[in-house]
């Protein structure tokens, strides 16, 4: 491993980044704009550069968390812990991967205040690694409530249409679900007496005190997930967002719901997570095949995988409380895949929102004739959302279901009718955009994908194969981290049954 | 019993405070108007010279039979209003001037006013704290009426006397309850007297708290804020806002942990009550607010409902969230005063919020600073507001008081939307015509405390210890 701080460093890399922005470049003209563009690009590359590292570094059969840093900061109450293992670690990769690409999705769409854009952003990097590599409680509350600010002031600032409402909606309903959170936070401080995560992990935790905290802690996640029925802030948000904006709430920030449960509810209160797992199918099952009703009604097409998101991480909560390895190491998949692929087709519709200025679904059709290249990664990705074999949307889908049908047949099974709705919206929407005649004369002179463009949506399209036909280097990743939670699930599980056996 | 003059040693702020204000008005009565510039800055100096004393002073003395305590407590929150007191007093002299309300007794009773909070603050017994209470109320409902032509000013002046003189009343009251059934009014001794509770007892307290709640204005007592708040000029306002709030939540804690800790039971349900009735209207109340300073005396009412949660707990860990909690207050007020202090356009001051439409645009660091205060005032993270909050439902969770913590922080969501609106009209609203450059006073202020609030939690410790060491005076 290194001597240096690399999680530090990696985290806070994208804030120095910001600082450079607020620091060096004065004024508002085409070359303030071109260098705060420019600052921002290297910033997040070298970010992603050095994130690579950690993968190197990273030894998959090690059960610990490592690059582990320890600072002290508020005494007994919280302290600077970092550290990650197979769970976080996808989710850092995916994290400083993705943001490159937001700011060259933004690089001609954003045309005023660009370097607020750029900063803003930048922080929001900061904050979203920070989520994902830290290792105390407290800090893990900052580093997730903090993301707030940045991304009320990105749809605020530079989203469209109802923006202002979008923006108070989503911070609102993430911080109503997040408060409750922190009392968990205090309680579970007072009961095991330190905020470290590695140490609370393996701490019991007193069954009746477990109810209430899994209720608290799934109060923020199922919020920031979201699940149906709190999911209503996301269509907002998602639709109003600039386009990079929406890429990291959908592939970015959604995920933190996922890491959340997996990394607190279910190791610290197994119990109480396998005392809720039928309320959570139940859940699951619904937002899988109401939202994927609702995202064939859509006309816009941002809204439509606004929707088709909401359902796809039904199948991670379905997974995960399958509790089981399959289910667990599919919910990371898919948390992964959907990273990847709900990334893609933002960004897809932001390549047409940029031309056409609309989202419109009836303002396309018969695009294939002239963005014959566009088309074909439209194609790729929607096929992925979907689940095709061979994309990586199959392989999460594929284990979560596989894990419920193990659980339930029922949940499994309507959870699957779920995957045949998907193809019905994301089909349907592919071939009223890019199929049919050319009719509108708006569309005859409209360019395929640039460069910029490609190189935002080419290795996206790369990872969504790979992972496809190689799931492997993922589910190795994650294999020892998910073992020890499935663990402590089956004592759990086990405890269970042995008082069952002994009450009658 | 012999007093030296030596043996005044620890209470030499208060007198070097005292001797300076009876100086200053002679020297402003004899010297006429013109002397107001001197009267200001020989004023501010004194502050600052009382600021230094109660640093260097003594942190454990006890003066007058008891009657006035210096203790680490006393000494973090004279610290505290004392700063506020001289952060509010620098801010207004421009401001008092371009209005044509500059006086030179405006200064002296700002004085008067913080020596009366620093007996307060150091009050020992009940006597003391009346004395106390009402040399700082008297100084303030005169500055209340300080733009004497105005109708809305003497108005809220006449208000808060009157108020103000019927919880005294209720104060006076509940102290002669308590001094007849525990035979004292020294803190120690009704301490000693009240293990038993009876039923005048409780009366006594019940009056007391009532006249207590009036002070820091919490629910059901807090009718006066907003009505003052916005009648009276701002730089009063911000005066009002800070340093006196700091100063009453010192004298409610401490005769709440010294004189009353043996019927904890008794009176924790009333503080409970009173919290969340205080964050519930701030929060909500807020909401229909157009006016600037209104709206902040609504957010004062909330925030001192979230330090009475820290109270309310009962325990070493909630007094010193009390304290890290007034602390932080205290800054994210005076740096948001600052900014209502410079709205002001070429044809006069402006006070409601719409105006500050676009402040991103016309000056964006200043728009930068007062977001940071607003996001730090709703208490998201990594703001200091948020540590304050942090730190006194740690307390509360401790105490098992989780009906008081989750309502609490419900609260804090509907309050989080106001705070956001103004963020909102700064950042997402087409700019309004821009304000004047801010004067230099309110600039500092405003830098100070803008970087403070968004830099505590890189080095919160020392803040946290002092806290820490001044709860612990009290037990």
């Amino acid at each position: 491993m290194y001597d240096w701080p690399i999680l530090s460093v990696v985290t806070f890399l994208p804030l120095v980044g910001a600082l450079l922005i607020v620091l060096m470049i004065r004024g508002d003209d085409e070359v303030a704009k071109r260098n705060a563009r420019w600052v921002a690009l290297w910033a997040t590359l070298v970010t992603f550069v050095i994130s690579l590292l950690l993968l190197f570094g990273f030894d998959p059969s090690n059960p610990d968390f490592q690059f582990v840093e320890y600072q002290a900061w508020l005494g007994d109450v919280a302290a600077y812990r970092m550290g990650v293992d197979g769970i976080s670690l996808p989710f850092v990769l995916l994290t400083t991967l993705l943001m490159p690409m937001c700011i060259l999705a933004s690089w001609d769409a954003i045309q005023h205040r660009v370097k607020e854009y750029m900063i803003c952003f930048l922080v929001l990097e900061t904050l979203m690694i920070g989520t994902f590599s830290v290792l105390d409680l407290l800090l893990f509350y900052f580093f997730f409530e903090g993301g707030l600010i940045p991304m009320f002031l990105i749809i605020g600032i530079w989203g469209h249409g109802r923006k202002v409402y979008a923006a108070f909606k989503f911070f609102l309903y993430t911080l109503a679900g997040s408060v409750l959170m922190m009392l968990a936070i205090m309680a579970i401080y007072w009961q095991a007496g330190t905020t470290d995560i590695a140490v609370l992990l393996k701490h019991d935790f007193p069954e009746g005190m477990q109810y209430w905290l899994w209720i608290a802690f799934f109060a923020s996640f199922a919020v920031k997930m979201p699940m149906w029925p709190v999911h209503t802030w996301l269509p907002d948000a998602h639709v109003e967002a600039p386009t990079a904006g929406s890429v990291i709430l959908a592939a970015i920030m959604l995920k933190m719901g996922g890491y959340g449960l997996l990394r607190f509810s279910l190791p610290m209160f197994p119990d109480a997570s396998a005392y809720f797992a039928p309320f959570v199918f139940t859940l699951s099952v619904i937002a899988i095949i109401y939202t994927s009703l609702v995202a064939l009604r859509q006309e816009d097409m941002k809204k439509l995988i606004a929707y088709s998101s909401i359902a796809h991480m039904g199948y991670v909560t379905m997974g995960i409380f399958t509790l089981t390895q399959e289910g667990i190491q599919g919910a990371v998949f898919q948390m992964v895949s959907h990273g990847f692929v709900s990334g893609a087709l933002f960004l897809c519709v932001g390549v047409l929102y940029d031309r056409m200025h609309t989202r419109e679904i009836a303002a396309y059709g018969g695009l294939v004739f002239r963005m014959p290249v566009y088309a074909t990664l439209f194609m790729v990705f929607t096929m992925a959302n979907v689940g095709l074999p061979g994309t990586s949307g199959f392989i999460g889908e594929f284990l979560t279901l596989l894990a419920a049908f193990g659980r339930n047949t029922w949940v499994a099974f309507l959870a699957t009718t779920g995957v045949i709705l998907s193809a019905a919206y994301a089909l349907w929407l592919y071939r009223r955009v890019v199929f049919g005649a050319l009719e509108k004369e708006s569309l005859k002179n409209i360019r395929d994908v640039n460069p910029r463009e490609l190189a935002t949506l080419v290795p996206l399209l790369f990872l969504t194969i790979l992972f496809g036909v190689w799931p492997q280097p993922i589910l190795d990743a994650c294999n020892v981290a998910v073992n020890a939670i499935v663990a402590r699930a089956d004592v759990a599980a086990g405890a269970i049954k042995a008082a069952a056996l002994v009450l009658p | 019993m012999t007093l030296t003059l030596a043996a005044l040693g620890p209470a030499l702020p208060e007198l070097l405070l005292a001797f300076s204000a009876l100086a200053l008005l002679m020297f402003g009565a004899f010297v006429g108007p013109k002397s107001t510039d001197t009267v200001n800055g020989l004023a501010l100096a004194a502050l600052f010279a009382a600021l230094v004393l109660v640093l260097l002073g003594p942190t454990d003395a006890t003066l007058f039979n008891g009657a006035f305590h210096v203790d680490a407590f006393g000494r973090f929150m004279k610290v505290l209003a004392l700063l506020g007191a001289g952060g509010t007093l620098a801010m207004s002299v421009d401001w008092l001037k371009a209005e044509k309300q500059d006086r030179f007794e405006y200064p002296i009773l700002v004085l008067l006013s913080t020596l009366g909070m620093m007996m307060l603050i150091s009050a020992g017994d009940l006597i003391a704290l009346y004395m106390g209470l009402e040399l700082m109320s008297l100084a303030l409902y005169v500055i209340a009426a300080n733009n004497r032509d105005s109708v809305r000013s003497t108005e809220a002046g006449l208000k808060y006397f009157v108020l103000g003189a019927l919880s005294s009343g209720m104060l006076l009251y509940g102290a002669s309850l308590i001094y007849g059934f525990t035979g004292s009014v020294n803190f120690a001794q009704i301490a000693e007297a009240a293990r038993e509770p009876s039923l005048g007892l409780i009366f006594g307290i019940v009056f007391m708290f009532a006249g207590l709640c009036f002070k820091v204005s919490a629910v059901p007592f807090h009718m006066w804020t907003p009505d003052v708040y916005e009648g009276a000029p701002a730089p009063v306002t911000a005066f009002f806002a800070s340093a006196p709030k700091v100063a009453a939540m010192a004298v409610f804690v401490r005769f709440a942990m010294e004189a009353l800790p043996n019927v904890t039971h008794q009176w924790q349900q009333i503080i409970v009550f009173v919290s969340i009735a205080s964050m519930a209207l701030g929060s909500f109340g807020a909401i229909g607010q157009r006016n600037f300073k209104r709206l902040m005396a609504y957010s004062s009412i909330g925030h001192m409902g979230f330090a009475l949660v820290g109270l309310a707990a009962g325990t070493e860990q909630g007094v010193q969230g009390v304290l890290v909690y007034m602390a932080i207050y205290m800054a994210m007020t005076l740096g948001t005063f600052a900014c209502i202090l410079s709205m002001r356009r070429k044809d006069g001051m402006v006070e409601t919020y719409d105006d500050l439409a676009g402040l991103a645009h016309t000056s964006p660091v200043k728009a930068f600073m007062l977001a940071v205060l607003m996001f730090s005032l709703a208490g998201i993270p990594p703001l200091a507001g948020f540590l304050a909050k942090y730190y006194v439902f740690l307390a509360a969770i401790e105490s098992g008081l989780y009906a008081l913590a989750v309502i609490g922080v419900l609260t804090s969501v509907v309050g989080a939307f106001y705070y956001l609106r103004i963020v909102k009209i700064m950042y997402f609203d087409e700019p309004a015509a821009p304000f004047e450059p801010m004067r230099s006073e309110p600039r500092v202020v405003l830098a100070v405390s803008g970087t403070f609030t968004l830099l505590f939690f890189l080095y919160p410790a020392p803040l946290i210890t002092a806290a820490a060491v001044a709860a612990r005076a009290l037990f």
